[in-house]
């Protein structure tokens, strides 16, 4: 089953220099094992070709039900020599959250997970 | 240990403004709205200091931010006759002008002899700077490594963050105001709970805890409902926001709060968001004082808008501190135009197309040429879905370059399109782009010995 991380975590980004953070914090904390999980490096690196130029960094906060991915070359410059609109990383958050996750059958149903609308 | 440490001892310290720029109401909100023995005002951002060394260099007497005199004004009443103390890293690049223009107004009210101000400095390091060049500090940039001998005679403002210390001292000696230069945001929130309880300077869990407190409510309004993606339509009355209050205890723990009958929201979500915004590696969070662990931070709900906090873990605080060094780097312009239904989107990239040749022929340089196109691809560029059609795109362009005249050529480029461009355009009004100066940042270290930060009391 498909299920959107928009619908399972909320998120706040930030930046430093030319990296964006991106903080996404599970709705539950019933979900943050599978979002731990399933919200891994090379998924989010994925997710991001193209977006940035730069590697990116991962760290769980279990005490937090939160993982904190670090985007490097995400703001065209970073700071004051970026021309982006949004040259602070502000809404890199909502732009993690539009990532679609896999969930199986029978995890969906334990979690009660949210299916994504088709 | 100072006087009164005893467990149920509470101290209380009200973010009143979250950068050079927030809410003017909020620092009278926060004195006035309940009972607060501190308000602590954070103005500086990594580029602040840079604005402010330039105003200063075109008048001695500035260089400091200049709402906080207005704040001070609306807070006066409550220092005055309730003994709320202030502490602002509001002096910028000039804390004792800063100092100078508080009292200054404090006399203009008739409050004369009110104030006791304790005025931070030492982490300007721009004076000394070739000295400390010399003796051997290299001050190479953080991210890339290249060494500061590349825009040595660019540089603006070099300033170390700087951490509880002098304020502490500033406090022990009497003063109800304490204005300092770059302090770290969190240290104006840490300082005043390490004198109160009379934390130790290797009390490492506690100094931790008090720079975490800091961390939450160094940007205001943001862990109490403000950009709160949480649940967000739900959030009650946002026009009438409480600012947060951390209501600390000698044992290190805190609940973090906000007055009755304000608006926003305090829970675990909103206060969550705030402590994962701007992290780096939350195993370290380096300040001059402690590294905090952020993977020790406990939060639990007690009640109606408050989250208390607690478990929270630091270790020994390196031997360095951060230098926030800027530099002049060149120029930039960011132009606008509105293309509407039909075709909106082909006829807002035909702009950019027909713009960018122009600016080819006449042979213009720029770094870097971008172009957005709002409505369909700025704030999540490629990942935005490209279906159905867009009603009206904003073209949104922006040039950089190290020559000033380029980038201003590039701004009377704009406005022609109007007429010689593709149709249906508008939203010019605002006539033509500002040509900005850019001035960079430079992130460094600088041994802590390098560094003697001074506290003068003023009155």
């Amino acid at each position: 089953m498909k299920v959107r991380l928009v619908d399972i975590a909320h998120a706040r980004s930030g930046d430093k220099g030319d990296t964006a953070n991106v903080g996404v914090i599970a709705l539950t904390p019933e979900w943050y094992p599978f979002i731990r999980d399933e919200l891994t490096l090379d998924r989010v690196r994925e997710h991001f070709k193209g977006v940035i130029t730069g590697d990116v960094q991962r760290y769980e906060l279990p005490n937090l039900n939160a993982l904190n991915f670090l985007l490097h070359g995400a703001l065209g410059g970073g700071g004051t020599l970026s021309l982006k609109t949004d040259a602070q990383g502000k809404v890199f958050s909502t732009a993690m959250l539009r990532m679609v996750l896999e969930a199986r059958d029978d995890v969906a149903r334990s979690l009660h997970l949210p299916a994504a609308p088709r | 240990m100072t006087a009164g440490s005893s467990s149920d001892r509470i101290v209380r310290v009200a973010s009143g403004q979250g950068f050079w720029g927030d809410w003017l109401d909020a620092p009278r909100r926060q004195v006035e709205g309940g009972p607060v023995d501190y308000l602590m005002l954070d103005y500086l951002a990594e580029v602040t200091m840079s604005i402010l060394q330039k105003q200063k260099e075109r008048d001695p007497a500035m260089g400091y931010a200049r709402d906080f005199i207005g704040a001070m004004e609306s807070v006066l009443p409550a220092v005055k006759d309730r003994g709320v103390k202030v502490i602002a890293n509001a002096g910028g690049v000039n804390p004792v002008s800063c100092a100078n223009a508080v009292l200054e107004m404090a006399r203009a009210k008739g409050a004369k002899g009110t104030l006791k101000i304790g005025v931070v400095t030492g982490d300007d390091l721009l004076p000394g700077l070739d000295e400390l060049l010399a003796s051997g500090q290299k001050l190479a940039n953080m991210e890339t490594g290249e060494s500061l001998d590349t825009v040595r005679d660019r540089v603006l403002s070099a300033n170390a963050y700087i951490g509880s210390v002098p304020i502490v001292e500033a406090l022990r000696r009497g003063a109800n105001v304490v204005v300092t230069g770059r302090s770290t945001d969190t240290a104006l929130t840490m300082a005043p709970l390490r004198h109160e309880f009379g934390w130790a300077a290797d009390d490492w869990d506690k100094l931790a805890a008090g720079i975490i407190a800091g961390h939450i409510i160094e940007c205001g309004a943001q862990c109490s409902g403000g950009n709160c993606l949480y649940d967000w339509r739900s959030i009650p009355d946002l026009a009438n926001v409480g600012y947060p209050i951390v209501e600390a205890r000698a044992d290190g723990t805190f609940v973090i709060t906000k007055h009755p009958d304000t608006g926003g929201r305090i829970n675990v979500p909103s206060i969550t968001e705030q402590l994962v915004y701007e992290m780096g590696d939350p195993h370290a969070y380096i300040t001059p004082d402690v590294v905090a662990d952020f993977t020790s931070i406990h939060l639990e709900p007690a009640g109606e808008n408050r989250v208390r906090v607690f478990g929270i873990k630091g270790r020994p605080a390196t031997d360095k501190l951060k230098v926030s060094i800027a530099y002049r780097y060149g120029f930039k312009a960011v132009g606008t135009l509105v293309y509407a239904w039909p075709d909106a989107l082909e006829k807002a990239k035909l702009a950019d197309r027909v713009l960018r040749e122009r600016l080819e022929t006449m042979g213009l340089k720029f770094e870097e040429i971008v172009t957005e196109f709002v409505g369909v691809n700025a704030t999540h560029g490629p990942l935005e879905p490209q279906q159905g059609e867009a009603q009206e795109v904003q073209l949104r362009i922006g040039v950089r370059s190290p020559d000033g005249k380029s980038v201003e050529r590039f701004t009377r480029e704009l406005a022609p399109l109007v007429l010689n461009g593709p149709p249906s355009v508008t939203g010019f009004a605002g006539g033509r782009p500002k040509v900005e100066e850019i001035v960079a940042y430079w992130p460094a270290l600088v041994d802590k010995a390098a560094v003697t930060t001074r506290v003068e009391i003023v009155s």
